[in-house]
């Protein structure tokens, strides 16, 4: 792929990052502010002999992307928070069977209809535990169309890497807008291909016995090894079993693969943290409003820093703890009620001193609404 | 056994209950399989949730049990993507007709190449005996206590209205027919439905005052009669056994492949 | 064409639920349940080698071998 530089909407750079990232099955159903990635993947696909199809609804999707998946192929779906519903039965059986995927969640204002052509982040602990039972979730967002198509990639190699969904919460904002997006050459970029047993033929393969770094090594579904795929608990072979102990290990790997690597997984930004006396800690499209702020701030003296995540699950609390050691205020700037301010609440050494700027009226978050609770808090002697 | 070789040996004896007619259906499945000469390897079996779908735990497929009226929807996926692989799919009839009916209705549009066989007991097994849509009125189930008053999907009409493009029905008493039809819905390159009537003797007859499994089995031989026979002119009620449907129309994969030949082109 | 003749018809008790299904549908009743409600061939001379107990047997128990 040619090194070239395109003025696209977010989504189109979550399009590009995609196919870059070997993407070759889609399956999705149209709804508003994520339609646009069916529509360019539509055409896209079948053009590098990929393939698309729109399911009757996105419960469909999920499953279909699933066996495709199975058979070998990185795949992905994008969704809004209604579909995103939708998708959370077979989600949690992608997470129990342990099939990568990319999910896109190009986020909207809920709950139900909700305001579907406004921006919001009200999904961001829906996508951790939306699906029931224990389990553990890899989600990364973005606040711009470079980063999306990093995090896009990001998200196809990490579901390669721990056999896992993988969610990338994006928001109508970034997705709508249009901004410059340079696509990286081939090769600057590292892709993770799946990982394929070695086992030959005739030769018992055990599609559920991680290898000694705990990866596991998969076998193209229909290829030269047969084996079961199960929602319910299994051993190594796939088969059902309800004996405590496969049982008891098999919750432990499911959570322990990600939750015991939070700090590896963990991406983020930060910007002028290193003496920051307030630490805004924001994502997606709010952290580009924070970040405006913080740059404006600086220029007359205060001490204001930002922090970017862009992991969201698992969340990286250690990190989060550690670059607000010294803040006299912590402010999470975000577009829902506080979903990642209790979070940071649960992280930080002094919780009585995070405070959360939001919005929650379908209105983006601007920097002046950002100074306005940051005056407050400042009146307020901390 | 010939088709010993298909199965999962060390699952046996099986978790159906004695008498069940889901067994039936795995037998005839595996004679079909067996006289069409296929491999293990060549075959995926995708099933959902329900004391049928767990059929696909015992065969020596490439199996994919999912969940609860999906199986269509992960088959499409897996059929997509390796359009040469057969793809056989069990389902039992709330599987495949309540929480799966759209996706049954959506795989028979598309005109997918996959078998669908619905293994239909007009109850739903495996959560212990209420009706499904396939109870049709008049039934006791454990949450129809006074009888149904629900009318039942006709399976055939279903699909055909929906655009299978083969469709057959048949019972376990009809044992030939099952590996007969189910042989001839696996060659099919379409969507293709095999409904057959199975017998759920530990909820669907206990309720139904219907005896055991052999009286169940007595009642398919008596209620049911060859497509067009005479018997069903003087008997209406007489539910028809055989094929129904055997269409050829464009096969969802192949059309894809043009998609993919004119995307590439331009 | 010949009629098949038996060579061997094997009922894998392990596997039997004594459903009774092979028993009831036999055409020559060759089959019974036994005291552990285990299907049988208590009459195999009768035996016509129409296989249909094999195809019946929801348990996949029985096999019937013809020449
Ligand atoms: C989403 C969801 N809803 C409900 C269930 C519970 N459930 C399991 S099997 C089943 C119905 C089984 O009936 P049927 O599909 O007719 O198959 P059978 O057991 O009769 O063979 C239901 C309702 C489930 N597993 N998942
Ligand atoms: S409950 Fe009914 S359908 Fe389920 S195994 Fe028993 S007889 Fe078969
Ligand atoms: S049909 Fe099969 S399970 Fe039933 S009694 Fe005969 S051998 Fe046993
Ligand atoms: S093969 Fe036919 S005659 Fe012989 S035991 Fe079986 S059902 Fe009876």
């Amino acid at each position: 792929m040619q090194r070239n530089v395109k003025f696209v909407q977010g989504n189109e750079a979550c399009v590009e990052a995609a196919v870059y990232a070997g993407l070759n099955f889609y399956a999705g159903y149209p709804i508003t502010p994520s339609s646009e990635i069916a529509e360019l993947l539509s055409g896209r696909l079948p053009a590098i002999g990929g393939k698309f199809i729109q399911m009757e609804d996105e419960i469909a999707s999920m499953c279909a992307i699933i066996g495709a998946s199975l058979t070998g192929n990185k795949v992905m779906t994008a969704t809004s928070g209604p579909g995103f519903s939708l998708m959370q039965e077979s989600l949690g059986y992608a997470i129990m069977a342990e099939i990568p995927c990319v999910i896109v969640n190009v986020m909207r204002g809920g709950p139900s209809t909700g305001i579907p052509t406004h921006g919001s982040q009200g999904d961001i602990n829906q996508a951790r535990w939306g699906t029931h039972g224990d389990h553990s979730i890899l989600a990364f967002t973005a606040s711009n169309h470079q980063d999306i198509f990093e995090m896009t990639v990001t998200a196809f190699n990490m579901a390669e890497t721990y056999r896992t969904p993988v969610i990338l919460l994006f928001d109508e904002v970034v997705a709508h807008m249009r901004e410059r997006l340079v696509i990286p050459e081939t090769g600057e970029l590292p892709l993770v291909d799946r990982l394929r047993t070695s086992v030959r033929e005739g030769i018992d393969y055990h599609p559920y016995l991680p290898r000694e770094d705990g990866r596991l090594p998969m076998s193209d579904f229909g290829g030269v090894h047969r084996f079961n795929v199960t929602g319910l608990y299994h051993d190594m072979w796939g088969f059902p079993s309800s004996e405590p102990r496969v049982v008891h290990e098999l919750i432990r790997h499911l959570f322990d693969k990600l939750e015991n690597r939070v700090n590896h997984l963990a991406r983020y930004k930060e910007f002028f943290l290193e003496d920051a006396e307030y630490v805004l800690v924001s994502y997606g499209s709010a952290a580009r409003s924070a970040l405006h702020v913080v740059k404006e701030r600086r220029l007359r003296g205060e001490r204001l820093g930002l922090l970017e995540l862009q992991t969201l699950w698992p969340f990286p609390k250690e990190m989060i703890r550690e670059k607000c050691a010294n803040a006299k205020a912590v402010i999470v700037v975000e577009l829902n009620l506080g979903q990642v301010l209790q979070l940071v609440k649960m992280a930080v050494n002094n919780p009585e001193r995070v405070f959360l700027a939001n919005r929650i009226d379908g209105v983006f978050i601007t920097p002046i609404d950002i100074m306005n609770i940051l005056r407050l808090i400042q009146g307020k002697g901390v | 056994m010939a088709i010993n070789k298909y199965l999962r040996e060390r699952f046996f004896p099986h978790l159906w209950c004695p008498g069940c007619g889901h067994g039936t259906v795995l037998n005839g499945m595996l004679r079909a399989v067996d006289k069409l000469g296929m491999s293990k390897n060549e075959i995926v079996m995708v099933s959902g949730i329900g004391c049928s779908a767990r059929i696909s735990g015992y065969v020596d497929f490439h199996t994919l049990h999912t969940i609860h009226g999906r199986a269509l929807a992960f088959a499409t996926g897996v059929k997509m993507s390796r359009p040469e692989l057969n793809l056989i799919v069990p389902m039992g009839d709330g599987d495949a007709l309540a929480i799966g009916g759209n996706h049954f209705i959506h795989a028979a549009r598309r005109n997918i190449d996959i078998t669908a066989i619905v293994m239909n007991n007009r109850i739903y097994g495996m959560t212990g005996g209420q009706y499904s849509p396939l109870s049709g009125q008049d039934i006791i189930a454990t949450t129809a206590p006074y009888a149904s008053i629900d009318p039942s999907f006709d399976v055939v009409e279903l699909s055909r209205a929906a655009g299978a493009t083969f469709i057959a029905r048949t019972t376990t008493y009809h044992v030939k027919q099952i590996d007969d039809f189910i042989k001839q819905a696996i060659l099919h390159e379409g969507f293709s439905v095999v409904e057959i009537l199975t017998q759920c003797p530990t909820h669907f007859g206990r309720k139904n005052k219907q005896g055991s499994a052999v009286d169940m089995m007595k009642l398919y031989r008596d209620i049911t009669t060859p497509i067009g026979s005479k018997a069903k002119q003087e008997n209406p009620n007489l539910i028809e056994r055989g094929i129904f449907v055997q269409e050829d129309k464009p096969e969802y994969c192949r059309e894809y492949e043009k998609i993919i030949e004119k995307a590439m082109g331009s | 064409m010949a009629k098949p003749i038996l060579k061997a018809h094997k009922i894998r008790s392990d596997w039997c639920k004594g459903c009774g299904i092979c028993v009831e549908f036999c055409p020559k009743k060759v089959l019974e349940l036994d005291e552990f409600e285990r299907a049988v061939a208590a009459r195999l001379p009768d035996c016509i080698c129409c296989r249909l107990c094999e195809l019946r047997c929801p348990d996949l128990a029985i096999e019937v071998e013809c020449k």
